[in-house]
């Protein structure tokens, strides 16, 4: 594997399919214990770096990177495109000097971790855990995990992605990943949401849902936010929900084996009901669990070995 | 001081002798007696008119930790310029009389270049209200270009006021294209790459919507409209076909827009940021072919100074610009002369003569882009365009650091550049 | 990226020709004493847990439990033990691929742990298969049983149960081939190079 995980596109097939693999095992060798803790990245220091806030994503590479017997810090760093507060070099240069191992870096602005990684600021290995509206690479990660647990080999899966493609680096990360581990997958959403060159990327787009759904798959629902509607992108929350969001009816569409994914956190109402959210095809809790093994797998992938 | 310089390729023609004399040249031939005069050796060298920039930023007053009109005056005459073209979006902008006098006694002061300040369309660079054009005209600064180049002046309303107002004075207003609508926020050119980057694109049609209203408005109102920084086919097109009609356009593209292209970005460099931003290899050719049949009138640099901390951070939060002045010729060299698109003397042409003429500053006692004949003001550049080298950012004599070809080699040299006979750049190095 | 390597698998260059010092018959045989000693020793099957250290220990752990419960008609608990993560090289190579742990649903706590290894050599593999046992609970006793010990202890490691003591040279390699893997029953040696221990 490469030393930085920047983007999906950093792996290939052995790589992804040796990342699901190994989290296979972290699951499998957590699971049953009562000391859920494995020595591998003892000595090692994992820092935080969340120029964004994200509670969720945090706490889960904190708790991954805990299980593997590393130091963690957490390093909040505040600032955003307004009120810049210390540079991005000054505290890579500050991690430098404290002697990070890894860091685990989600930022506001696309490219962020590039900069990071390729910069000479650093010596560390980096992860994106999402910047801006490029990537997140360990949400398609687990994505494909919680999948393939579901529906075994994801080669010719059908996996319809539905929502804010334009502003979603889940979705770009998504495309990605699933493609190279085989799968079809179709974009949905609005013409005003999906990117310019879209079609240019390795999947189908559609600006209709309901024919999207027969033969999927999967479903992920994306996050839609309602202040889009400010800029134009839609005309109301509304008009959103109706022709986008996944509703009872639409369930309904769906194949008795298809299952639903959300990264969070979801705007019930939105772009999926409450009931749909909570059904017994909803596998988005057990994302989050997902979530854990997977950053194990991709710490101890990154730094536990000879660096 | 009386210069006699020997064998240079006036325009890359045959060697002559050029003999320099109270600030003009006296006489151009070959075996010009050199009694009394300092000698300069210019065999090899090709000889063009002083170049004349129509868009530079000196960043006085406000911005000096970027640059200075000292700092950029000596950039530009490493170059091979004589006079440069100081953009108004100063702090405080040059929007009055005093601003614009105060730019231009500096540039005196250095004595590298002439300045000549630009000023602002509208007060502030706010789009909303005229500034004093008058004034700026009759102030010993004599300003004849005015723009809010960093903003466009987005108001039609607005724009064809100063369209008409500065007719009485033989003004010309140079427009940065940029529908403020279609571009907030954005960071590159819009298409297949920055989508998959995650940076908001900052679409062709921003700058051919406004592109294609201004002409129109010029012709209306019968007013010189010059378009500054021209980046895409599209904008090209455009002018193409107002020229036809006889419409009163004039157009300058950027010498990094005729050679970097928007793939630069996937490194997330903001080395590479620039506004507007580097677009298609397809729009590059375009700009080739219209800068050589003379659609596009000249290549103006948009030397943009920024301080490392601008540059050395995440896209999002980078400045928008690139250094220019002491690559322009290399680049022009590369992109035109070297494929045979254009030769010096269409160079001379796009860099000096038409430049100046935009400019109003081809006529009078400080006369800037003339022809390198008797009679003619004493300003002019020797190349040497046989040698090539690597730039090195920290060697420039700007202030800042911002070149997106540090490293990169180029081809041709500087060797000397003179300003009403009197030496600037000698042997590559400052006078 | 490289594929996951745990150890490479048969090179039909450099064993095809070296002297096999066990078959398949000689392998057999072993197996069915060392089921024998384990009984023995433990008197009866009560609390037996056979694990296999990946990969090839894991087939012969496999063996030894089948013919444990052949001799005494009583089925023993088998499963695998992956040590890669309590490895104590870790840090000089690239991070490897996991292999497969599998604990037998009745854990390890106050059991008789037989670890099941193909060959001892240095001993530290053994060393971290402790360690990792430690992390799954805590086992009564721990036995070891190899296939194969070609000496040159580096920790105060020794084994309970041998198939066969085959004194090597540093300079040499050994190699188990095994039918589930490698479709034949082999232990051979040859020269060192390439990546065998």
């Amino acid at each position: 594997m490469k030393r930085h995980l920047l983007t999906a596109a950093d792996l290939d097939r052995d790589d992804a399919t040796l990342v699901l693999d190994t989290a296979a095992e972290m699951a499998r060798l957590t699971e049953g214990r009562s000391v859920k803790k494995l020595p591998t990245l003892r000595g090692r220091t994992v820092v935080n770096l969340f120029f964004e806030d994200s509670t969720r994503t945090r706490t889960s590479f904190e708790l991954a990177a805990k299980r593997l017997s590393a130091d963690v810090v957490n390093f909040s760093a505040k600032g955003s495109s307004v009120s810049k507060g210390e540079s991005l070099k000054d505290t890579a240069l500050t991690l430098e000097a404290m002697g990070a191992d890894g860091v685990v870096v989600r930022h506001w602005a696309s490219g962020a971790p590039h900069r990071l990684a390729y910069s000479g600021w650093i010596r560390s290995s980096v992860v994106n855990a999402g910047d801006g509206t490029h990537e997140h690479p360990t949400q398609a990660l687990l994505d494909a995990y919680t999948l393939r647990r579901h529906l075994g080999s994801l080669d010719g899966r059908r996996i319809t992605v539905v929502g804010d493609v334009l502003h979603s680096r889940v979705a770009r990360s998504n495309v990605l990943l699933l493609t190279t581990l085989g799968a079809d997958v179709t974009l949905v959403g609005p013409p005003t949401l999906l990117p310019v060159g879209v079609d240019g990327w390795p999947c189908q787009t559609s600006y209709e849902l309901d024919p999207a759904l027969a033969k999927a798959d999967a479903v992920m629902m994306l996050r839609v936010q309602r202040e889009r509607m400010n800029a134009a992108f839609f005309p109301s929350a509304r008009e959103y929900s109706r022709r986008y969001g996944l509703d009872a009816r639409r369930f309904a569409l769906l194949p008795d084996d298809a299952v639903v994914l959300h990264p969070g956190p979801m705007n019930r109402g939105m772009e999926i009901t409450a009931d749909v959210a909570d059904s017994d095809r909803s596998v988005i809790v057990e994302q989050v669990t997902n979530g854990v093994y997977v950053r194990m797998a991709v710490l101890y992938l990154l730094l536990g070995g000879a660096s | 001081m009386t210069w006699v310089v020997s064998g240079a390729r006036i325009l890359g023609g045959e060697p002559t002798d050029l003999l320099l004399r109270d600030g003009r040249v006296e006489d151009a031939g070959t075996g010009l007696d050199s009694a009394g005069a300092q000698v300069l050796d210019a065999h090899g060298l090709v000889a063009l008119p002083g170049l004349v920039d129509l868009h530079t930023h000196l960043r006085e007053p406000g911005r000096e930790d970027a640059e200075t009109v000292e700092t950029g005056t000596r950039a530009a005459a490493l170059g091979g310029f004589t006079a440069v073209h100081a953009m108004a979006n100063t702090d405080p902008v040059a929007d009055t009389a005093g601003v614009v006098e105060q730019v231009w006694r500096l540039g005196r002061d250095a004595g590298h270049v002439d300045v000549r300040p630009v000023g602002a369309v509208t007060v502030g660079l706010g789009g909303e209200r005229l500034a004093e054009l008058g004034a700026m005209a009759d102030s010993p600064a004599r300003v004849r270009v005015f723009s809010d180049d960093g903003r466009c002046v987005s108001d039609a309303m607005l724009m064809r006021r100063a369209l008409e107002y500065v007719k009485a004075f033989d003004g010309v207003i140079a427009q940065h294209a940029q529908e403020p609508r279609l571009t907030e926020d954005a960071q590159m050119n819009e298409g297949e790459l920055a989508g998959r980057l995650g940076l908001r694109g900052w679409p062709s049609v921003a700058e051919e919507a406004i592109v294609a209203r201004d002409v129109l408005l010029a012709a209306h109102v019968r007013s010189h409209i010059h378009l500054c920084h021209v980046s895409t086919r599209g904008s090209v097109e455009i002018v193409r076909v107002a020229k036809q009609r006889g419409f009163p356009v004039t157009a300058e593209v950027t010498p990094h827009h005729l050679l970097l292209t928007d793939d630069l970005a996937a490194s997330y460099d903001p080395r590479y940021k620039v506004n507007p931003p580097l677009r298609t290899a397809d729009d590059v050719a375009a700009l080739r072919e219209g800068l050589a049949d003379g659609t596009i009138d000249a290549v103006a640099t948009d030397h943009a100074p920024h301080p490392v901390e601008d540059k050395e951070c995440e896209w999002d939060a980078a400045a928008f610009g690139m250094l220019g002045l002491e690559t322009a010729l290399s680049v022009v060299q590369a992109t035109m002369v070297d494929t045979g698109l254009l030769d010096w003397a269409g160079v001379a042409e796009r860099l000096s003569g038409a430049p100046a003429r935009i400019g109003r500053c081809d006529t009078g006692d400080e006369a800037q882009g003339r022809p390198l004949a008797p009679g003619e003001p004493a300003n002019l550049v020797l190349i040497d365009p046989s040698v090539s080298r690597t730039v090195d950012a920290r060697e420039l004599a700007s202030l800042s650091r911002n070149t997106p070809y540090d490293g990169r080699s180029l081809p041709g040299r500087v060797v000397a550049t003179f300003l009403r006979g009197r030496p600037t750049v000698l042997d590559g190095k400052l006078a | 990226m490289s594929t996951p390597v745990s150890e490479p698998g048969p090179s039909t260059r450099d064993f095809a020709d070296s002297p096999a010092i066990l078959d398949a018959d000689d392998i057999a045989r072993a197996l069915t004493r060392i089921a024998h000693e384990v009984v023995e020793r433990n008197k009866g099957t009560a609390g037996l847990v056979v694990l296999g250290i990946p990969s090839r220990g894991v087939p012969l752990a496999k063996r030894l439990a089948g013919r444990i419960a052949a001799v005494e008609s009583t089925e023993v608990p088998v499963g695998a033990l992956d040590v890669t993560m309590y490895r104590d090289d870790l840090r000089l190579r690239p991070a490897r691929a996991l292999e497969h742990t599998d604990i037998p649903p009745g854990g390890v706590d106050g059991k008789v742990v037989v670890l099941v290894d193909d060959v001892l050599f240095s001993g530290r593999t053994i060393r971290a298969a402790l360690t990792a046992l430690d992390d799954i609970g805590r086992p009564a006793v721990v036995r070891l049983a190899v296939l194969v010990d070609r000496g040159h202890r580096e920790l105060p490691i020794r084994p309970d149960h041998v198939g066969k003591n085959v004194p090597t040279s540093l300079r040499e390699s050994v190699r188990v081939l095994l039918d589930e893997v490698d479709g034949r029953d082999a232990v051979m040696i040859a020269a060192a190079g390439d990546g065998t221990r």
